[in-house]
């Protein structure tokens, strides 16, 4: 294989999974899913150009994504107004450039200080902007927010994506674009001094550059994709409300960029696609399922920090090592295990939700798993408990075996995986 | 005139105490053993609720007593199965644990009490007018949760400075490494710091409750106020974040007392581009103002009023 | 020749500690210079005040005749003053390579280009392949620095703190922790790479340090008590009394 067949296979896989999956997935759910998915992917990647490959925890990225949303919208219909012919396929752009704009302005001060006052930082500026947002009303629209028409722009070769397919392929090129711009940026030799920043601060400025300005670049960038993601939820949705500037849209970017694994690039695009899938199928399903992604996030931060692509690639190496099969007893012996201590949790969990529910005065009819339960019966919480304890017990007893298969592989691989397991110090 | 402004000073002063109880153990843990604990807001409302769940079946001083404890129990848990694993892999992964435990502490009390805000009403006992001055009342509840306050503070300067295990503390402070060499068994004093400083977020929950809303989000609502607290104070720093939670505390219920707008002031037309400013009341800018006080701060004085340590 | 780094009767204190009581000092350019002294004498304080870390209570620095105290690390740096650490202080988590590539980086002009591959610029890869070369690390080339040898990341801490060819060097105890075959393996490695640079070095190993030293100057208690020719500063009786207490009889 040629260095430049290595170099382009991924990306073709890319476009082609890209442009093939909605032919397979086609209902008009799962359009507007993965048209969500495109927009989480490039919000996530830009947080992690901060935190994975700058060392930068921000807890108010969400500010650039709401804000460059907003500005698009209000471009959009000053454009309808107007009547201009400009069409909607640069309007994420516009969001971007918004997005840049405000990361410029807040960037200048957040990246003064690096480490965990960068943090609290971001978090006042992102409550800054929040609680203005109820304030200056004719720009955020209040409670109801700021809506669009995004038929009544002028169209595109023809089309005025009024469709969700439309709208999922103009998602989908831009996600695409994105993707291989903030890619393309971690090769760089700026991208690299990024990195070394992250690994190590002060040794930076021994080397001839200002970390500040490192830190300044890097927050002015991904300000500017943030807006393009924001951008594109404008049109996808038509309407933007000062929700998605907030703490909750902050909060869930980073748990997605770190549940997929903030070490490797493709981290955040996993975290993406598993988040937002889990936020829209379990929301369906269960009453508490933003308690299952913390609960999940919390997993994460405690056993797997290397997020899913982390523990992925460590199957990877013990793969080039040929011990990926060493490890198949011991994990054949623990999953039913921890299964039964996920399906008893679940039930626990949905159990008590409705008791508690059945205190505010609802049923206590419920479904589980697909089967109609009494939630005020002795059986289904007996086989919950019984299913939990059983199965933490059995993990915490058949654990052993797959640390020692684990160390069976390789030991070198333990270096290597506690050094990178936290993302900065 | 002069009533606005006794009252408000006296409630100001109040909820500037209220912050620093939690600034002080967010401050004590933080410069302790290096973690911001994102959850320490949550504690807090932990203690609302379990000091309305007991009042609602024993009465409210049971509660008083019971729930800090309960609080910090909790703590402890949380540092000794949560914390300690992490401490190997650096301040960020203890910081995102403590993020993601805001977040389901505030779902699961979603999911016990319901999301609407519950009636955590003041103990009959102290249901009384404290003193009247011109024509409005203050009522005894605030006097009592000032003296909790202060009384807290004593104790809390008494423990660190004449007992053993507040020298111990002190040292930990600045050199957990060098006491943990000289015998002391760090982890359980962490673990014992921790808890106290939860329960103390807990205390400040119990008799905040009946005063302010006890609701779901009041854990959100606060922490940010926290965050900026201890920044502008200087983090690691408490002196700084006393001065701060006053600064703070009088100066958001000051704004919430004026209710004057700039349309109120200079005419009811907005010159453009202001036209939601004009109509905005000082008022409805008090959530706002720690917020462009950080940032004020940040831009002048990066290291804080008292800036010590960095992180 | 002219005088490369200047030091004019520098202060600092902590609070009302005095750590740095009035140093001065010329360092020549080309000059191999060795600075020792008992510990707390305030050696990594000097220098940090010269490297930028910490700002002077009073004096000046001067490198080249221009004054550089004030100025933060990085445009020091990129004056041509460069230093590395006592406690190794390299990107643990990137490889050798790598971590070379980020020394060299802002020398070649680079700075915070964005636009261009790091991996298609032939002179980055040229100058690290050559420093690696040069620090003799090219078999542990892919290795994460984190998990070197520790004679071998203070090889490559040397190699970072050249990376940027700054013509004078600060070398904070290069051979502190190291054994008698590496501490020799560390003096040849510094004799070759300050060829023809000045250099000015904190060491503690008396052997290290008569082998490489043209001139000594002893610190202690923030003042330097002696300066010269390594003959002169082993007679010297204020320099055995800092060391080894007072001298019984005499």
């Amino acid at each position: 294989m040629t260095p430049f067949v290595r170099f382009l296979w991924p990306w073709l896989a890319l476009a082609i999974v890209f442009a093939g999956v909605p032919q397979i997935f086609s209902s008009g759910s799962a359009l507007t899913m993965m048209s969500v998915m495109g927009e989480m992917i490039i919000f996530a990647l830009s947080f992690n150009m901060l935190l994975g490959q700058t060392g930068l925890l921000s807890f108010g990225h969400a500010v650039y994504f709401g804000l460059g949303g907003f500005v698009a919208i209000h471009a959009m219909n000053a454009l309808i107004h107007a009547k201009a012919g400009v069409p909607i396929v640069v309007m994420p752009l516009v969001g971007g450039a918004a997005g840049l704009a405000f990361g410029l302005l807040f960037g200048f001060i957040s990246t003064k200080r690096a480490g965990l006052v960068f943090s609290m930082i971001s978090l006042g500026l992102g409550e800054l902007v929040s609680s203005s947002s109820f304030v200056l009303r004719s720009f955020f629209g209040g409670e109801e927010g700021i809506t669009t028409n995004r038929t009544k722009l002028a169209p595109f070769f023809g089309h005025r994506f009024g469709s969700q397919i439309e709208v999922y392929y103009l998602v989908a090129v831009w996600c695409f674009l994105c993707i291989a711009a903030m890619y393309a940026l971690t090769r760089t030799p700026f991208g690299r001094m990024c990195n070394a920043v992250r690994e190590n601060g002060e040794r930076v400025e021994y080397v001839g550059y200002s970390a500040q300005t490192i830190r300044f670049i890097a927050f002015s960038f991904a300000s500017f994709f943030a807006g393009i993601a924001g951008g594109l939820t404008a049109i996808n949705f038509e309407i933007m409300n000062s929700q998605q500037l907030g703490a909750q849209q902050s909060a869930l970017v980073l748990l997605m960029s770190y549940i997929g694994g903030v070490g490797y690039f493709a981290g955040p695009i996993v975290g993406a696609i598993v988040i937002t899938f889990l936020q829209i199928s379990l929301s369906d399903v269960t009453d508490v399922w933003q308690l299952y992604l913390g609960l999940l996030f919390i997993g994460f931060v405690l056993f797997a920090p290397g997020g899913i692509v982390g523990w992925l690639m460590l199957h990877r190496d013990a793969m080039l090592k040929r011990g990926l099969w060493g490890l198949a007893p011991a994990y054949a012996m623990v999953a039913p295990a921890l299964a039964a201590s996920f399906i008893g949790a679940v039930m626990l969990i949905e159990l008590a939700e409705r008791e508690l529910a059945l205190a505010r005065s609802e049923g206590s009819a419920m479904r589980l798993f697909g089967f109609a339960v009494d939630a005020a019966s002795l059986a289904p919480w007996s086989i919950a408990l019984i299913l939990f304890c059983g199965g933490v017990g059995a993990t915490w007893l058949l654990w052993p075996r797959v640390t020692d298969a684990w160390d069976a592989v390789n030991v070198r691989l333990t270096a290597r995986t506690q050094a990178w397991a936290s993302p900065s110090r | 005139m002069l009533e606005i402004v006794i009252f408000s000073t006296l409630n100001g002063v109040l909820y500037g105490m209220l912050l620093f109880m939690l600034a002080s153990g967010l401050t004590l843990v933080f410069s302790m053993m290096g973690v911001l604990n994102f959850a320490h807001a949550s504690f807090y409302m932990l203690g609302a609720y379990f000091g309305f769940e007991i009042s609602r079946h024993f009465g409210f001083w049971p509660g008083f007593v019971l729930a800090p404890l309960l609080v910090g129990g909790i703590g402890v848990l949380v540092e000794r199965f949560g914390l300690r694993r992490l401490h190997r892999l650096g301040h960020v992964s203890e910081l995102l644990f403590t993020f993601g435990l805001a977040f389901v502490i505030e779902e699961v009390v979603q999911m016990i009490w319901g999301k609407l805000p519950v009636d955590y009403q003041t103990p009959p006992s102290l249901d009384f007018v404290a003193f009247r001055l011109f024509d409005t009342t203050y009522p005894a509840y605030r006097m009592f949760m000032l003296i909790t306050a202060v009384a807290m503070f004593a104790t809390l300067l008494l423990v660190l400075t004449k007992t053993r295990v507040g020298l111990i503390i002190q040292a930990a402070l600045t050199h957990p490494d060098m006491v943990a060499m000289l015998g002391h068994d760090v982890p359980r004093l962490f673990m014992v710091v921790f808890g106290a400083g939860a329960a103390l977020a807990g205390l400040a929950g119990v008799i905040a409750g009946p005063a302010l809303v006890t609701q779901p989000s009041m854990a959100a609502l606060l922490g940010p106020i926290l965050f900026v607290v201890i920044v502008v104070g200087g983090l690691g720093s408490l002196t700084g974040a006393f001065v701060a939670s006053l600064l703070i505390g009088i100066v958001q219920t000051f704004a919430v007392a004026m209710n004057f707008s700039l349309s109120g002031l200079f005419g009811p037309v907005a010159p453009p581009l202001l036209g939601d400013l004009w109509q905005v009341t000082v008022a409805q800018l008090a959530p706002i103002l720690p917020y462009l006080l950080l940032v004020t701060m940040l831009i002048f004085r990066p290291t804080g009023l008292i800036g010590k340590r960095e992180s | 020749m002219g005088v490369a780094l200047s030091l004019v009767d520098l202060h600092k204190s902590f609070g009302p500690t005095e750590i740095i009581r009035g140093v001065s000092l010329d360092v020549a350019a080309g000059e191999r210079h060795a600075i020792i002294g008992p510990n707390g004498a305030g050696k990594s304080t000097l220098f940090h005040l010269i490297s930028g870390r910490l700002k002077l209570t009073a004096g000046e620095v001067r490198l080249n005749g221009a004054r550089i105290d004030g100025l933060p690390p990085h445009q020091i740096c990129r004056r041509g003053l460069s230093r590395s650490f006592q406690i190794t202080n390299i990107f643990p988590r990137m490889s050798v390579y790598e971590n070379l590539r980020c020394a060299a980086l802002w020398s070649l002009g680079h700075k915070y280009a964005f636009w261009a591959p790091l991996d298609g610029l032939r002179d980055v890869s040229e100058k690290a392949d050559w420093l690696m070369e040069r620090i003799g690390l090219t078999a542990r080339r892919d290795v994460q620095a984190g998990v070197l040898t520790y004679a071998e990341q203070r090889a490559l801490e040397i190699g970072v703190t050249i990376g940027g060819g700054a013509d004078v060097l600060l070398l904070d105890e290069p051979t502190a922790g190291m054994n008698r075959a590496e501490s020799e393996q560390a003096v040849a490695l510094i004799r070759q790479v300050t060829e023809g640079k000045t250099l000015v070095m904190v060491e503690h190993d008396m052997d290290v340090v008569f082998n490489l030293a043209d001139r000594i100057s002893v610190l202690v208690y923030g003042r330097i008590v002696a300066s010269g020719a390594p003959s002169c500063i082993r007679e010297n009786d204020a320099v055995r009394e800092a060391y080894l207490g007072q001298a019984t009889g005499s």
